[in-house]
This record gives C-alpha cells, structure tokens and sequence, in this order.
C-alpha cells in the first residue's frame, strides 16, 4: 500500500512556502503535488520518498496533514497507457476520485496515482489484468 | 427644531433635578415595599439581612444586591413576581438561545406606564396626531414591535404594524399610505435603501418620511448621518432593554445630544464593572437600573453589560433627565448584529455539536458596503478531517446551516489552518468587530 500526503492549507501567500520549507528542513523530496483549490482554502497533496516522516514534520509543524492511501499503479507512456487502467477499472465498477500522472522515463513508464473508494479491489483489479501496483518503498526507489 | 411645545407629559418631564430626586426616593420605597411581595426579593432581604424600611437615600440603595441576566435565567421569573399571577396580562421574553429564556411579566398598568414613555419620547420629536406610524421592527416575543405600538396608538397616530422584513411591502406600504415616522433598525434601514434602488425609487422624494427612530442594535453618529441624509428625515437614537420593558428607557430629544433617560421610572446607576463601585459622573462604566413604576415584576439595580456616560451639563431642550451616551461596548462579550443579540458561548456550542471536538474559533463582524456580516472563522484539525477536499465544503455547510438555525442569521463560515487565529497574551480572541459601531 502506497501513501500521500494531504494537506489543509489557506489560499494566501506564505502558506506553500512554510509547507515547502517545512519538508526541505526534514530532508523530503517530493515526487509530485497537486494542489486542489476551493476559493478560500485548499488542499495540497504531496507524493513523497518518505510519508511518513514528511507527515510528522508536518504535524509538529502545526499543519493539518493525513495520511492519505492511494494506489501508485505503472503504465506505459505510449498512447492509450491511461486508457487502458481506466478500462480495466471502469469495467469492474471502481470509481476513481481523484488521480494525477507523472513520466518516469519518457515514451516508456509513467505512473499514475488515484485516491479510490476501495482500495483493496482496485488494487486486486490492476494486478489481476497485469498492471504493476507500487508499494511505499517501491515508489521510493522510482 | 424641537416645536415650542413638545411634551406629551408636562408634570413628569419638567420636573427639577430636586424634584426627580425627591420623587426617586418616594417611589424607591413603594418598589421596596413592592419587592417584598415576590418570592425571589424576600429570600434577598432575609439572606443579606435587609430591611427595606431602612433603604432612605441612594447611599443605602448599594446595600441591595445586584441583579443580572444569569440570575434572572436561574430563577423561575415567576419567583419575582410581585403580584398575583391573574394580574399579569402580558409576557415578553428574550430569544432564549443561550439557554433558559429571560420572561418579563406586565400588569395593564405596567403596559400603560411603558407605553406612555414611548409617548413622550415619539411627541418631543414632534410626532402628532394625523402623522402615519410605520413599525417595521419584529413583533411578538421581542419588545420593539408592541412596544412601540403601543406608544404610537397612546400617542393617537395611525399605526401600520408591518412588523420585520418583506421589503418591498414595506416600501409599497409607505407608497400607499404615506408613512411619516417609522420605527426601524439602523442596519436594516441601509439596507432597505438597495431595495429602493431596485425600485428605482428615491426615499427623498418618493416618501412622505420626515422622522425615523433607530434603535435595537448599536451605531454610530456618522452611520445616523447617513440614514438622515439618504432618506431626508431626522433620525432620532432609543435605547431599552427587555429586562427593563424594552424601548423607551431612553430617548433623545430634537437636540440629538444623547438619551434622556426617564428617570421618574428608573434609578440610574453608573457602576465599574470590575470593582462594581460607582463611577463619578460623566465617566464611562457599566449601566445599572432599577425600576421604579413596574409592579409586576420589579428589579432592582440590574447590571445592563451596557457601556455608556452620563452627559455631564443641561440639555438645551429643558428636561432635566440626565442623559446617557451612545452604547460603547458591553461589559460581557455580547454583540449584536442585524438587531440580533449574539453570545460568542452560542457560537462554541453548535461548533462543538457539529465537529464533535472543541475548535479554535474567532467571529469577525465586518460592514461589507452597506451589509453587516458575521463570518466565523473555524481552525481545521486533525481530528475534523480525513484528508477530502470535499469533507471540508460539507463541514463548511454544516457548521453555517447549524449556526443559521441556533442564531437565526446565516454567517459565512471560513475554515483557516489551525493554529491561524491569534491570540491576545495568551488569551483567545472570540469577537473581532471591524464594524466601527463606536
């Protein structure tokens, strides 16, 4: 099971810079983020070499962070690479809630992370039609 | 200006300072005498071992214990009754929302004294029979509406009971039938003026309006300045509480230089609100009343939380009733907002009901444009959130519709990063009023 990290943040200027600083003073380096805005406040999520560790220097940071589940799964950066998990998921009835990509190494893998309701039988659909389901120390090593 | 002859009750309203003292102290004893007829005065003179024959000037008054909001909430109100149940004729009460409501009982003659204070306050500013009355202030449990209706039918005007709200009716009402005074909220009465804009309507020249009494919620000389200048008229500062009948306690005259405050049916105490001692003369403190006419259900010396002076000096227009200034604050943390009385305590109950943990919590009252607004700013916890960016629209939706239905007003709700909101040495912060009432 691969993890992010979810981060409650008010939209004004300072707030990713005490994040960001936050993280580079406990040695984090951050594999990708997104940041999902609602006009006054928002959520920033962080795909990290070490959640665990970036989710207590954010707690004693006085941040309201958690600890979010979610499947790392690879796919090939060749065209239809997404359109096949999501083929592969739409078809068993699993529903992705939110999700974002990244090239690993280009016109070859990529890796696309989701936050879906049932994480078990996501993860049991994905292996079971082949695809490569990453794990926290995994997706440190990528 | 004020008309040459402008009181509705002459005896009362020019009497000298002498003869408001002398008629203080006659009536002190009979609401004594009075007192020893509810349950709740008897217990008090027993306990502290009071013998009201021996209450003989303003000196011995201080021997009386204050009363104040809790006690009147801990207490059955039957308990201060001072006259057999079937001589009451009418309750108000307070809101009720932090708890066990505060109810006022009246006798016919209770409800013909307050009536007549409004009276008087409605005749010195010149309003007369023929005039059109407009009271567009809540009726029912509230005091304001009955209030002041009956002062204005006293007062023999016709009297348009169109209550709170319903803009456009108000407006078309005032169309109608010409409205000349009305009885409004300050804050409501700018907002009405957005309505009518809508209208394309101006109240200068599309009303027959020329007096207004605001009152109900604090606001300041450049916030009356304002209303007297869009709606043409001269607007005219009450003050009253529930506890002490409603408005009408009160009143400014045509000099507009502060309240006069009917002291031929109140004792008026200033008091520091720490040391509770009496403050000297135009000094600000805590206002302290005791009613003197109200048989039903006498208090005496309640501690108001209201912050406010006594004018020092004359008033040009001959009463001889001291003066009180604008409200400044409140000795608690209560604040009003769009004529409704709010407790920071209410706000932490219904977060605490809907998070299910305490939170750190601050009220900002601003003034967007012509607007009050309340907005709660609400720390997001851990223990609030499970890492969805959709959990917190739902919390933010919860907590204002929970809020909307324990105050009756709908703030906006602002979730902030915990840890966010400040602190003053340590102390939290609950009110921030940005409105500049005072």
């Amino acid at each position: 099971m691969a993890h992010q990290i979810n981060v409650f943040a008010q939209n004004k200027p300072g707030r990713l810079e005490h994040l960001t600083k936050t993280l580079l003073e406990a040695g984090i380096n951050i594999r990708a983020i997104t940041i999902t805005g609602m006009e006054d406040f928002g959520v920033v999520k962080l795909l990290v070499d070490s959640p665990e560790k970036a989710y207590q220097a954010l707690i004693k940071e006085g941040f309201t962070a958690y600890m979010k589940e979610i499947i790392a799964v690879i796919m090939r950066d060749q065209p239809g690479g997404l359109h096949e998990i999501c083929q592969a998921m739409g078809t068993r009835g699993i529903n992705i809630e939110d999700a974002y990509g990244f090239v690993i190494q280009e016109m070859k893998t990529a890796l696309l992370v989701m936050e879906v309701e049932k994480i078990p039988e996501a993860e049991k659909v994905l292996v079971d039609s082949g695809f490569k389901v990453l794990s926290d120390e995994e997706l440190y090593q990528i | 200006m004020a008309p040459e002859d402008n009181y509705w009750n002459r005896r009362m309203e020019t009497l000298s300072r002498e003869e408001i003292s002398s008629l203080q102290l006659k009536k002190l004893r009979g609401i004594l005498e009075i007192c020893s007829h509810s349950p709740y005065y008897r217990r008090i003179f027993k306990e502290e071992k009071i013998d009201p024959s021996r209450i003989e000037d303003f000196d011995d008054l201080r021997r009386i214990p204050f009363t104040d909001k809790n006690i009147l909430r801990e207490n059955p109100s039957t308990d201060f009754l001072a006259v057999p149940r079937e001589e009451i004729i009418r309750l108000h009460s307070t809101s009720g929302t932090t708890g066990q409501a505060i109810v006022i009982y009246y006798t016919r003659s209770d409800i013909q004294t307050w009536a007549e204070m409004i009276a008087r306050c409605m005749y010195m500013n010149g309003v007369r029979r023929g005039d059109v009355f407009q009271n567009m202030i809540g009726y029912g449990l509230f005091t304001g509406g009955l209030g002041f209706h009956y002062g204005a039918e006293l007062v023999g005007v016709l009297t348009i009971p169109s209550g709170a709200g319903n803009s456009r009716r108000q407006i078309q009402l005032m169309r109608e039938h010409g409205t000349t005074v009305a009885h409004v909220i300050p804050s409501y009465a700018l907002l009405l003026t957005e309505v009518f804009e809508e209208m394309g309507l101006d109240p200068r020249e599309d009303t027959n309006l020329r007096i207004l009494f605001i009152g109900a919620e604090p606001h300041s000389e450049d916030m009356r300045q304002r209303i007297e200048e869009i709606y043409g008229v001269d607007a005219y500062n009450s003050y009253g509480l529930t506890e002490m009948n409603g408005p009408g306690v009160a009143f400014e005259c045509p000099h507009k230089q502060g309240m006069h405050l009917w002291e031929d049916h109140y004792i008026l105490e200033v008091i520091d609100p720490q040391t509770l001692e009496r403050v000297p003369e135009g000094e600000e403190g805590e206002l302290v009343l005791t009613t003197l006419s109200r048989e039903g259900m006498p208090i005496l010396r309640y501690r108001t939380r209201d912050l406010a002076s006594v004018i020092p000096g004359e008033c040009p227009c001959g009463r001889k009733h001291r003066r009180i200034s604008r409200i400044k604050g409140r000795s608690d943390d209560m604040f009003i907002i769009k004529g409704v009385n709010v407790f920071p305590l209410q706000v932490e109950e219904v977060l605490m009901k809907t998070l299910g943990v305490g939170s750190n919590y601050q009220i900002h009252l601003e003034r967007v444009g012509v607007r009050e607004e309340m907005k709660v700013l609400v720390e997001v916890t851990g223990e609030l959130w499970h890492g969805n960016p959709s959990e917190l629209r739902a919390l933010q939706e919860r907590i204002r519709e929970n809020l909307r239905s324990a105050i009756l007003l709908t703030p906006l709700v602002e979730l902030v990063e915990a840890g966010s909101i400040t602190k003053s040495e340590g102390k939290a912060v609950r009110v921030v009023d940005k409105r500049g009432n005072f």
